[in-house]
C-alpha cells in the first residue's frame, strides 16, 4: 500500500492563519510605502539642494545715484574674478519683467519701478568660492549689492529632508513593532490552539528546539506569503504612480503631484529595498515566532513538571 | 532500571497524593498498577515518565537522579520511555502511519530510514490496511493499537499504558492484553495501570496497588 506525502506535523491553515497573513501583507505594504515615500523625498531634496547649491545670485538694489547697467557688469566681473566661478549670467529687463509678470501683469516697463536686478553666477560645486571675501568685496564696490548664496534654502532643505528620514524611520520601527506584538500574540494564540500537538509532541521525546522549528516553519511560509503580497502591493502602487505621472507629463496636476512629491520613480534601488524589506518581515516575524514558541514551551514545561503550581496541572 | 525511595507528592497546598513510595521496576518486568479511581495512578505515570517532579524523595531513571538531570536532556530520556494514553492522544490530522511515525520523526530520522519498521509495526499491531486513515475514521480499538504501535515505535526500554482497555470491548482489550504480553517478551518492561480486574485475572503478574497515597506490592 502506497504512503500519502507526509504532511507537516502543525495543521497547515485555519482561520487564525489567514488573519496573520491579512495582517503581515498591510504591514508588510505600509513598510514598503515608508520606505519608497522616504527615498523620494531623499532624492528629491537632493536634486533640489544640487540645483540651488550650483548658483549664486547677487542682488542690486536701484539707486539714484546708480548706474544699473553699470553696477550689474562690474558684479559679474568681480564675482568671475574668484576661483571656484565657472560663469556669470545677467538677468536682462526682459527676463525680470517675465519673473514678475504673476503678479505685476504683462507689459510692465521696469524703469516706472524701483525694481531689484539679479546677477547670476554659476559655481563649481566641488571647489566653491569664498562666499565671505565675494560678499565683502562687492559691498565695498556696489554698497547696492548682497550677495545671495542660497545657503538658508540649502539649509533648510537638508534639515527638512533629515526631519523625513527621521519621521520615516520612526514609522518603519513601529511598523515593525506593531508587527513583532501581533505575531507574539499570534504565536502564542498558534500554542494555544495546538496545545495538544505541543503535548503530543512532548510524550514522543521531542526537544523544545524541534517543536520551535516546527512552530518556526509555519510561520515562515505565513510570513513569507504575507510579505511578498504586501511587498508586490506596494512595487505596484510605485510602478502604476510613476506610470501615471509619466503618461500625464506637463498637466497642472502632474506638476503639483511632482512639486510635491518629486517623481513616482523608485528605481532599481527602490524596487530592491522593497525585496530586502520583504525578507527583513519574513526572517523578523519568524525569529519571533520561534524566541515565542521557546519561551512559552519553557513555561508549560515548568507549569507541568511542578506539583506546586496547580494553575499548570496537566492531565 | 526505574527506582524510587520515599517518593512524596502534593498539588499545591493540597495534601499528599502520594507517600513515600519506594519500588523499583527492574528490566523486562510486567505489572499492573491499580487502585481506587483518584489514587494517583495517573500521577505515578506522570513521575516514570518525568514529566512531573516529586516533592519530596529520590527518583532514579536508568541509573540517574532525575533531579539532577538538566532540563534539555529530560527530552533524550523520555525517549526510552513509550507511554500510552487512554484517550490514545492521536494527531487527527496525521494519518496512522504518520501517527505511528512521529516518534521517530521528531528524532530528525529521515523518513526512508523508517518507513519500512513502521509499516512492519503496523501490520504487527494490525493495521496494515488502515495506514492512510485519519484517526476520527478509526475504531476505538484501532484507535489504541495505534497509540501502542506509536509508543513501540523507537523500541522503548519501558512501556507506561495508563487504562489501555478503558475504551475497548473485552475481546479487544484481551487482544491489546496479548500485545502488551509478546512486546514484554521481546524484553520491553511494562506498567499498566488500570482497575479493571477482568484483565488482571487474566495474567499472573506483579500488582503493585495504590490506595491511600500507599503503595503495596505484591509479586
Amino acid at each position: 500500500m502506497r504512503v500519502r506525502p507526509t504532511a507537516p506535523i502543525l495543521p497547515p491553515s485555519n482561520i487564525q492563519g489567514s488573519a496573520l497573513m491579512v495582517v503581515i501583507s498591510i504591514m508588510a505594504f505600509l513598510a514598503c510605502l515608508t520606505l519608497g515615500g522616504v527615498s523620494m523625498v531623499r532624492s528629491t531634496a537632493a536634486s533640489w539642494e544640487s540645483q540651488i547649491s550650483r548658483e549664486i545670485t547677487i542682488q542690486i538694489k536701484p539707486d539714484d545715484n546708480l548706474d544699473m547697467e553699470k553696477a550689474l557688469t562690474q558684479a559679474r566681473d568681480l564675482a568671475l574674478t574668484f576661483v571656484g566661478t565657472k560663469s556669470g549670467q545677467i538677468v536682462d529687463e526682459a527676463a525680470t519683467a517675465r519673473l514678475l509678470e504673476p503678479w505685476l501683469g504683462p507689459g510692465l516697463d521696469l524703469k516706472d519701478l524701483p525694481v531689484p536686478r539679479l546677477v547670476i553666477i554659476t559655481i563649481d560645486e566641488s571647489n566653491p568660492p569664498d562666499f565671505d571675501s565675494m560678499r565683502s568685496l562687492l559691498k565695498d564696490s556696489i554698497p547696492q549689492a548682497t550677495l545671495d548664496d542660497h545657503r538658508t534654502w540649502v539649509d533648510r532643505l537638508v534639515s527638512m529632508a533629515h526631519t523625513t528620514v527621521m519621521i520615516g524611520t520612526g514609522i518603519l520601527l513601529l511598523v515593525f513593532t506593531a508587527m513583532v506584538l501581533t505575531v507574539v500574540f499570534a504565536t502564542r494564540g498558534a500554542l494555544s490552539g495546538n496545545r495538544h500537538v505541543v503535548e503530543v509532541l512532548h510524550f514522543v521525546g521531542a526537544e523544545s528546539s524541534f517543536v520551535a522549528t516546527e512552530f518556526q516553519k509555519h510561520f515562515l511560509k505565513i510570513s513569507l506569503k504575507g510579505s511578498a503580497i504586501g511587498s508586490a502591493l506596494a512595487a505596484l502602487f510605485f510602478a502604476s504612480a510613476g506610470f501615471w505621472q509619466s503618461r500625464t507629463l506637463a498637466t497642472p496636476e502632474t506638476d503639483q503631484a511632482t512639486a510635491l512629491f518629486g517623481t513616482f520613480s523608485v528605481g532599481v534601488l527602490g524596487y530592491a529595498g522593497i525585496f530586502a524589506t520583504m525578507i527583513v518581515i519574513a526572517l523578523l516575524t519568524t525569529f519571533t515566532a520561534r524566541l515565542t514558541v521557546m519561551r512559552t514551551i519553557y513555561e508549560i514545561d515548568t507549569l507541568r513538571s511542578d506539583p506546586t503550581r496547580t494553575d499548570g496541572i496537566a492531565s | 532500571m526505574i527506582h524510587f525511595e520515599n517518593v512524596g507528592l502534593r498539588y499545591g497546598m493540597g495534601p499528599e497524593i502520594l507517600r513515600d513510595l519506594t519500588f523499583d521496576i527492574p528490566k523486562k518486568s510486567f505489572q499492573f498498577l491499580t487502585g481506587p479511581s483518584g489514587a494517583g495512578k495517573t500521577s505515578l505515570l506522570r513521575l516514570l515518565f518525568m514529566s512531573l517532579q516529586p516533592t519530596r524523595g529520590l527518583i532514579r531513571m536508568f541509573g540517574r537522579d532525575i533531579s539532577e538531570i538538566p532540563r534539555p536532556e529530560l527530552p533524550l530520556l523520555r525517549r526510552r520511555v513509550g507511554i500510552v494514553f487512554q484517550d490514545f492522544r492521536l494527531l487527527d490530522h496525521l494519518t496512522t502511519y504518520e501517527n505511528v511515525a512521529l516518534p521517530l520523526r521528531v528524532r530528525g530520522k529521515d523518513e526512508s530510514s523508517y518507513k519500512t519498521d513502521v509499516l512492519e509495526l503496523l501490520k504487527w499491531v494490525g493495521l496494515g490496511e488502515r495506514i492512510n486513515v485519519l484517526p476520527p475514521v478509526l475504531s476505538g480499538g484501532e484507535k489504541q493499537r495505534a497509540a501502542i504501535a506509536r509508543a513501540l515505535m523507537d523500541r522503548p526500554e519501558v512501556l507506561l499504558a495508563d487504562e489501555p482497555t478503558g475504551n475497548v470491548d473485552p475481546p479487544m482489550a484481551k487482544r491489546l492484553l496479548n500485545l502488551f504480553l509478546e512486546l514484554n517478551r521481546l524484553g520491553t518492561a511494562v506498567v499498566i495501570a488500570t482497575h479493571d480486574l477482568a484483565l488482571m485475572e487474566q495474567v499472573e503478574a506483579r500488582r503493585m496497588i495504590l490506595s491511600g497515597g500507599h503503595l503495596d506490592i505484591y509479586d
